[in-house]
């Protein structure tokens, strides 16, 4: 009976203890500490008030208001959270195991797929990616010609509406490849096909959708302004998912790599006459930097560590690609391109950083640059009065893999830094032997 | 012809036509920071390579008449990166038409025209173990090469005097491209599950050690009209297993299937083994410790199939803590181009020392591939293999220089010029959709299908 009392007692205090170490809003003041604001230099030592899901104060002389959670931060760096500007985070769960996988529905043209639908809150790699200092990414549905569009979430909430960064949303269009994707190995017979011709038809069946989504839309634009005397359009759901992006109310975010894809890509939006578009991938931009510049088309370019475009092309090109097209005056955002890795974002940016980039541009691309062309700035990239409170407390630069992440805040809520991984380094780092004999069995009225 | 006298023949016929794959050269790198890894950090130390060996580590080193000196104050000087876990230079990686195939050999498809080998000089790599591919429980012998790229002759980049390897593998790779009908396999074929890998793996030593004592029995017999058993090329590398004579490597993922090969090996008396990939060993490191099996592990690939689910980015923390030899491998293109960045990152996710994180990358490999002697650390008497740093090769922002193989520079970030590659062909273009696809998690998945 007393053991009974006890454990309920221990059960209590557990799930106290639980409780406790859940994400939690309040009043905090990070102190003493070095803040990289992004948007307004740095702060050598200053303090951080943080109220609900904001920033009320920022600065070296900031009273602290009475109550508040002090986090001492002497010695320490605080950084706006990291946004990546493209992950399939939350969509996939386990890569090889198609159940898990939510990124592409049937067919070529579902523009009205959704991809903050199939955000999984609890996707293990979701506490993962945070404690890296990532508080908010893009997740996008992949493949066909228009595959859905893309979600911008922070890496907390219990449903996907929750993880919602603000109100932004990208619609995706996977843009025609003149070069197919191929494998050296396997298959061996060859598809046989003539990849001019799969091209053309591509970029045939890309107008052509463009031409109804403009005509539905002038149709039912009618219908809305005056339905008297008209017979009521039918209802087209991949049509009508258009409908914002060709108003400009939604932005086109154009996945394009090869050179001469990202040029026939700028002269199809141009051709549209569409001004809302960012270039995602981008990975061979830097062959045509000044025509991106010229544009004036934002990308988001990534991954960094990935290798070269072509046989012959220096073995640091995709290093240094975001650099090259930085530095013709592109305006550049940076992504993982990553899943269960999305973690890796700081590092995709020190890469860039180290090869040409220079760390402070680096560091506005995984901040205040995406934050602006996801028209989500007066919120998030950066540490400013009034802004979400999306931020965290480093022992160092964040780019760097020796610095630790020791605090984090995501839409003001003091988030634990633990994570699956974290978890087993905890239980099995000093494992014990475990058991080594059979137990012995007491008898029943013991 | 019995098996003694069919190897001296054979090494009569190799030494024949073997070309003389030395081309050693001298250098002094003069006042770098030199990492050795095995006697800690050297503050404006010259490196001075004769012969393609070290033959000095000190202050104040003078050239010999006729030595190159290179400048590399404020560089930073470690021993040649060695990816134990590798599919460059290979024009072929999986014979995957029976789960047991310890005949086949990368050493009949290795490539020295691969640009992989570039690329992975270029991140300060000298050394790569190419390995046979994952599809079968016991796949082929394995390669060790230098990467002294612009030889021509295959021959003219393997490690000369590298122990013989082989791969193994167990889980899901396995069972999926023999027993699974649907899913690549055949579906006809045991092993369709971790039970039958077991089966297979014993079968195969069983029948090795059978082949092993009947040649012993008929070697050892004195009467001339004793027959000769039936020659077999798988049974005698099983056997060469047995007698400590090739090195096991192991494809494996999950604590359970790792345990497994410990107990087969330790029943037929194999000691040497390092487990590949091994993302559950964190969750048995003091059994791993206890039998002396390695561990070369990824930094942090996790969840890219079912399982790896279970991963911890700590891996290579918790098994370095609790004793066991432990590298971090690339299996890929990408990643074998910032292994010094991978290493970091198992530093990041633990409290590993720079040496111990170095160490990941340069001495445990070799000890893993039986190179120890040779690589790994710079030390005087080993090979000049050395890779010259921006900043400390453990910092994000550090780029990798110069890298020398047996003295030699095959690397130079100043002399790396846009035409330089070799395979430059005017229609080749946009082959990074294949280097990235089949480089990310286990490129031999990719080909099995």
């Amino acid at each position: 009976m007393m053991n009974a009392l006890l454990l309920v007692v221990l059960a209590l205090l557990t799930a106290f203890q639980q409780q406790d170490e859940r994400p939690r809003q309040g009043t905090y003041a990070i102190t003493n500490a070095k803040i990289e604001t992004v948007a307004n230099g740095t702060i050598e030592r200053g303090t951080i008030v943080i109220e609900g899901d904001r920033i009320v104060a920022v600065g070296t002389n900031v009273t602290i208001p009475a109550g508040a959670e002090i986090i001492d931060a002497a010695g320490m760096e605080v950084y706006p959270g990291m946004i990546d500007s493209g992950t399939s985070l939350g969509l996939s769960e386990v890569g090889s195991v198609a159940e898990t996988n939510d990124t592409n529905e049937i067919g070529d043209i579902t523009p009205h797929m959704n991809a903050l639908t199939a955000v999984n809150p609890n996707a293990v790699a979701i506490p993962v990616t945070r404690t890296n200092g990532i508080t908010t990414v893009i997740a996008e549905p992949s493949g066909g010609l228009f595959p859905g569009s893309a979600a911008v979430i922070n890496l907390i909430g219990y449903t996907p509406e929750q993880m919602q960064a603000g109100s932004a949303r990208l619609m995706v269009l996977e843009f025609p490849r003149k070069q197919q994707r191929r494998f050296f190995f396997g298959g061996g017979d060859g598809e046989r096909d003539d990849p001019d011709k799969r091209y053309n038809d591509a970029m045939a069946k890309l107008d052509e959708i463009w031409e109804r989504a403009t005509v539905y839309d002038r149709i039912a634009a009618a219908w809305d302004k005056d339905p008297t005397g008209k017979d009521r359009p039918a209802y087209v759901p991949e049509m009508d998912a258009l409908r914002p992006v060709l108003a400009g109310d939604l932005t086109l975010m154009v996945k394009v790599d090869a050179a001469d894809d990202i040029e026939a890509a700028i002269e199809w939006v141009q051709k549209q006459e569409l001004s809302n578009v960012v270039f995602s991938g981008v990975s061979e931009g830097w062959r045509v930097a000044d025509k991106l510049a010229e544009a004036g088309i934002p990308v988001f370019a990534g991954p960094v560590l990935a290798t070269p475009t072509r046989a012959s092309d220096r073995y640091d090109r995709a290093y240094d690609n975001a650099a090259i097209m930085h530095n013709a005056g592109v305006s550049v955002a940076l992504r993982s391109g990553e899943t269960e890795n999305v973690r890796n974002l700081p590092f995709n940016a020190g890469f860039a950083a180290a090869y040409g980039m220079g760390r402070e541009a680096a560091l506005e691309a995984v901040t205040l640059a995406p934050a602006r062309m996801l028209g989500i700035d007066a919120d998030y990239g950066s540490i400013e009065v009034g802004k979400k409170a999306n931020l965290f407390v480093s022992t160092g630069d964040p780019f760097e893999t020796q610095s630790q992440i020791v605090t984090l805040f995501i839409d003001g809520f003091n988030v634990p830094i633990t994570n699956r991984h974290i978890e087993l380094y905890e239980e099995f780092l000093n494992r014990d032997a475990g058991r080594k004999q059979p137990v012995e069995v007491l008898p029943a009225d013991n | 012809m019995n098996r003694n006298s069919r190897n001296i023949i054979l090494a009569i016929l190799l030494m024949a036509v073997a070309p003389h794959s030395s081309v050693a050269q001298d250098v002094l790198l003069k006042g770098g920071t030199v990492l050795t890894v095995s006697q800690g950090t050297l503050q404006n130390t010259d490196v001075l390579i004769e012969d393609g060996v070290i033959s000095s580590i000190g202050r104040g080193l003078r050239a010999p008449r006729g030595v190159e000196t290179v400048d590399v104050s404020g560089k930073f000087v470690m021993p040649g990166i060695i990816d134990a876990h590798s599919h460059i230079a290979l024009s072929s990686v999986n014979e995957g038409s029976s789960p047991v195939t310890a005949e086949v050999r990368m050493e009949d498809v290795t490539n020295p025209y691969h640009l992989g080998i570039y690329r992975a000089l270029a991140g300060g790599v000298t050394t790569s173990h190419i390995m046979h591919g994952s599809a079968n429980v016991i796949g082929g012998q394995n390669e060790t090469i230098k990467h002294r790229w612009g030889a021509t002759d295959p021959d003219a980049i393997r490690f000369e005097g590298a122990p013989r390897t082989i791969k193994f593998a167990l889980g899901e790779n396995p069972t999926r491209v023999h027993g699974r009908r649907g899913s690549g396999g055949t579906g006809a074929i045991v092993p369709a599950t971790r039970m039958g890998v077991e089966q297979v793996l014993r079968d195969a030593f069983e029948n090795g050690k059978r082949y092993m004592e009947d040649w012993d029995a008929f070697n050892a017999s004195t009467d001339p009209r004793a027959i000769p058993p039936v020659y077999n090329e798988r049974l005698e590398v099983m056997a060469d297993i047995l007698r400590g004579d090739v090195l096991v490597h192991c494809h494996s993922y999950r604590a359970d299937e790792i345990l497994m090969l410990t107990r087969v090996l330790k029943d037929y008396g194999v000691s040497k083994i390092t487990f590949q990939h091994a993302n559950e060993a964190f969750k048995v490191a003091p059994e791993l410790a206890e039998y002396g099996a390695m561990a070369s592990v990824f930094s942090d690939w996790w969840s890219y199939k079912f399982e790896v689910y279970y991963s911890t980015a700590f891996n290579a923390a918790i098994l370095t803590r609790n004793g066991v030899v432990t590298s971090i491998n690339s299996d890929s293109g990408e990643l074998n181009r910032h292994l010094y960045h991978e290493a970091a990152k198992s530093q990041r996710y633990g409290d590993l020392t720079d040496d111990e994180t170095l160490a990941l990358i340069t001495i445990n490999p070799a000890i893993q591939l039986g190179i120890q002697d040779r690589v790994g650390s710079l030390e005087v008497g080993k090979d000049g293999d050395v890779a010259v740093f921006s900043a400390h090769p453990l910092s994000v922002y550090a780029i990798a220089e110069m890298t020398y193989v047996d003295g030699v520079k095959y690397f130079d970030r100043n002399e790396d010029r846009d035409d330089m590659r070799m395979l430059v062909s005017p229609s080749a273009n946009l082959d990074t959709y294949i280097e990235q696809e089949t480089g990310r998690h286990d490129i031999h998945e990719v080909i099995i299908k």
